[in-house]
């Protein structure tokens, strides 16, 4: 049994479980009980590689990136999940979990969304399989996020905005789950990201995973070794980071380097570097790493990128980091920034935000001219123009 | 014998369970309220610990827990409101939070502190099974506290069997299937007699959705008794006499 992969009942070492009231009883134990057999028959097999491969765009190209290698005198590849349908790694996710509710016989889609990437992956699968999709988004990320609230709606999607506690992904999430409570047999609810009482983490991680399994592929082909020397990944929750070290969790000669948005500083108060300044608690059903008072309230995060903007990280990373298998670096928002404009200027390739911040980790790190390090692309910048037209001033 | 216990040995039927948010409408109005919770004829009072995160709440309870963080309340100011309760009254009383809270503030501190405060038992609604089994009840035993689960109108017949078995002091039937603050406490009759062929071990008192005289009529016809949570709250404000209030509310439950 691996020390890295949930255990039957949910658990990475002390973390993860289902801390849940039991009014949603019934709703995760019968995905509990489902998930493994679903995601291991054959139709749901050939139904998801299927749509992965001609609607989403996999696989999705291991690019050499020559300049960014150059700059920093090692090898530097780029896993371009940028290129996929709708811009980012979510849509593996909701392809898969989208299935899972066709089999499941669920009528009603309900998800959350911060910046609106998951929100927007959701409608897409939705619009694809002509299910009723509800997402619940804060009402300051529906001001902040106006775009990708126009594209979940021309998807036929319902964007309920979150007017409870603090307005933005932790209380759009709690709506979520709310929602759930009370639409306990015809709705499956599409967590976007490795959160979540089991089990979420796991059945998310699993969809991710074919990130670091094409990774392993390609890895072979390019550089002759299926393992590179490490793996760079931002994490929110930490599902694409999940994702691109899936495959990789038990070859501990693999560097595991997860990146969190530390925002303005990480002891300045307005951080979401949960890692870094969180403890272990419970948030959305599940034990892990947590920022919280020392009353137990959990406190709000901040970063500049939405996605990253979440006060905890999934079960399987918080056991990562207690066990120290992945290293954790945190990231300004000014660094963030920095990364993305260096990205763009010596690639031609705009990264989403959120992927700014694990680029810009090359930055404290140090690698030899014979090391491979494969940089988790999660997503493309379009959607955060705006923010780079502020402080580029374009 | 705990007070809970004995409540329910004393008086089996019509029990009426109030639940408030510590620290709302006022920071300070916990002993008022409890007082007059008490002197009004309520049977069992349910204090709830604000959270920042309700999951289980519906927009009543999630605005007046806001509202009681935004005031100041935290846990050892709650239990420095409740040092002197026991030399004032004897009515059965109950914590009521997220497991989250617990776990930060130390489970076995938390514990004492209940314990030496006068709490009878406690109801965390995310705490799961397995892990009061292997983390609290000895704690909770040891520190003389109650631990009342909650079951649903589709719980099978063997989980609730098996919440009934974990469960001390009484068990909390969820009327329907929703969050707090519902209206839906009306027709349980089938709900009811299943829960009775059960031969449950714990009293049962329903909850969610109780609002007025005829759902805790309801209530009452199929359980032990009935809690009352959002409704109470939307009837506290700032402005009025805290007292009268709750005198006038408690009247209009228990026509
Ligand atoms: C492009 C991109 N990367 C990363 C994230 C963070 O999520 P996670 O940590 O689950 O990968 C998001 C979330 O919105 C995102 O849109």
């Amino acid at each position: 049994m691996s020390m890295y992969n949930a255990n039957k009942k949910g658990f990475y070492g002390k973390f993860g479980g289902a801390y849940i009231p039991e009014l949603l009883h019934n709703n995760v134990e019968e995905l509990r009980l489902t998930y493994l057999d679903i995601l291991g028959s054959d139709e749901f097999k050939t139904d998801f590689d299927g749509l992965l491969k001609d609607y989403v765009g996999r696989p999705t190209p291991l690019y050499l990136a020559q300049n960014l290698s150059e700059q920093y005198q090692t090898n530097i590849y780029l896993k371009r999940e940028d290129l996929t349908h709708t811009g980012a790694h979510k849509i593996n996710n909701t392809i898969g979990q989208i299935l899972v509710a066709k089999k499941l016989g669920k009528k009603r889609i309900i998800a959350e969304t911060g910046a609106g990437q998951h929100g927007v992956a959701t409608a897409t699968v939705c619009a694809l399989m002509g299910l009723e999709c509800i997402v619940y988004m804060g009402e300051i990320d529906i001001q902040r996020q106006a775009p990708n609230v126009a594209r979940m709606k021309m998807l036929g999607a319902t964007v309920v905005p979150a007017t409870s506690g603090s307005k933005t992904l932790k209380d759009a999430t709690n709506e979520a789950i709310r929602d759930w409570i009370n639409h306990p047999h015809d709705t499956h609810y599409i967590i976007g990201s490795v959160v979540g009482p089991h089990p979420y983490p796991d059945m998310v991680a699993r969809l991710q995973s074919v990130i670091s399994q094409e990774m392993r592929l390609q890895l072979k082909q390019k550089t002759g070794s299926e393992t590179p020397t490490a793996i760079i990944a931002c994490v929110g929750g930490g599902s694409n980071a999940a994702g691109a070290f899936y495959h990789f969790l038990e070859d501990e000669n693999v560097q595991l380097i997860a990146c969190e948005a530390s925002g303005m500083g990480v002891d300045s108060g307005k951080t979401a570097a949960t890692s870094f300044v969180g403890t272990e608690g419970v948030l959305h059903g599940s034990k892990s790493l947590l920022m919280q008072t020392k009353d137990g309230q959990v406190v709000e995060p901040y970063s500049i990128s939405a996605g990253l903007d979440y006060p905890g990280i999934g079960p399987m990373h918080a056991n990562l980091f207690e066990t120290k298998r992945a290293s954790f670096v945190a990231v300004t928002d000014k660094e963030a920034l920095d990364a993305a404009l260096e990205l763009t200027r010596l690639e031609g390739i705009i990264p989403a935000l959120e992927s700014a911040h694990a680029l810009a980790s090359l930055k404290q790190l140090q690698f030899k001219k014979e090391d491979v390090v494969v940089i988790n692309l999660s997503g493309r910048g379009d959607k955060d123009l705006s923010t780079y037209m502020k402080h580029f001033e374009l | 014998m705990n007070r809970i216990d004995s409540l329910f040995k004393n008086k089996p039927s019509d029990v009426l369970t109030i639940y408030f948010t510590a620290g709302y409408p006022n920071l300070d109005d916990t002993e008022s309220i409890i007082l007059g919770l008490a002197k009004a004829g309520v049977d069992l009072i349910e204090i709830g610990m604000p959270y920042s995160d309700p999951l289980a709440d519906g927009p009543v309870i999630q605005a007046s827990s806001k509202e009681a963080l935004k005031n100041g309340m935290n846990l050892d100011l709650l239990f420095d409101q409740l040092e002197d309760i026991r030399s004032k009254t004897q009515v059965p009383l109950v914590l009521m939070g997220y497991y989250n809270q617990v776990i930060q503030y130390g489970l076995e501190p938390f514990c004492k502190k209940a314990n030496q405060v006068g709490v009878d038992g406690l109801i965390l609604p995310d705490l799961p099974l397995d892990e009061y089994k292997k983390l609290c009840a000895p704690l909770f035993m040891q520190y003389e506290l109650t631990c009342t689960f909650l079951v649903t109108p589709s719980s099978t017949d063997e989980r609730i069997r098996e919440i009934d078995a974990a469960s001390s002091g009484f068990l909390y039937a969820v009327s329907s299937h929703s969050i707090t603050g519902g209206d839906s406490a009306n027709n349980l009759s089938d709900y009811g007699s299943r829960l009775a062929a059960l031969n449950l071990k714990n009293p049962v008192q329903v909850g969610f959705g109780i609002h007025d005289a005829k759902s805790f009529q309801a209530a009452t016809a199929i359980a032990n008794g009935g809690i009352i949570g959002s409704a109470f709250i939307k009837a506290l404000s700032k402005e009025e006499v805290l007292e009268n209030k709750i005198y006038s509310f408690i009247e209009g439950i228990r026509v």
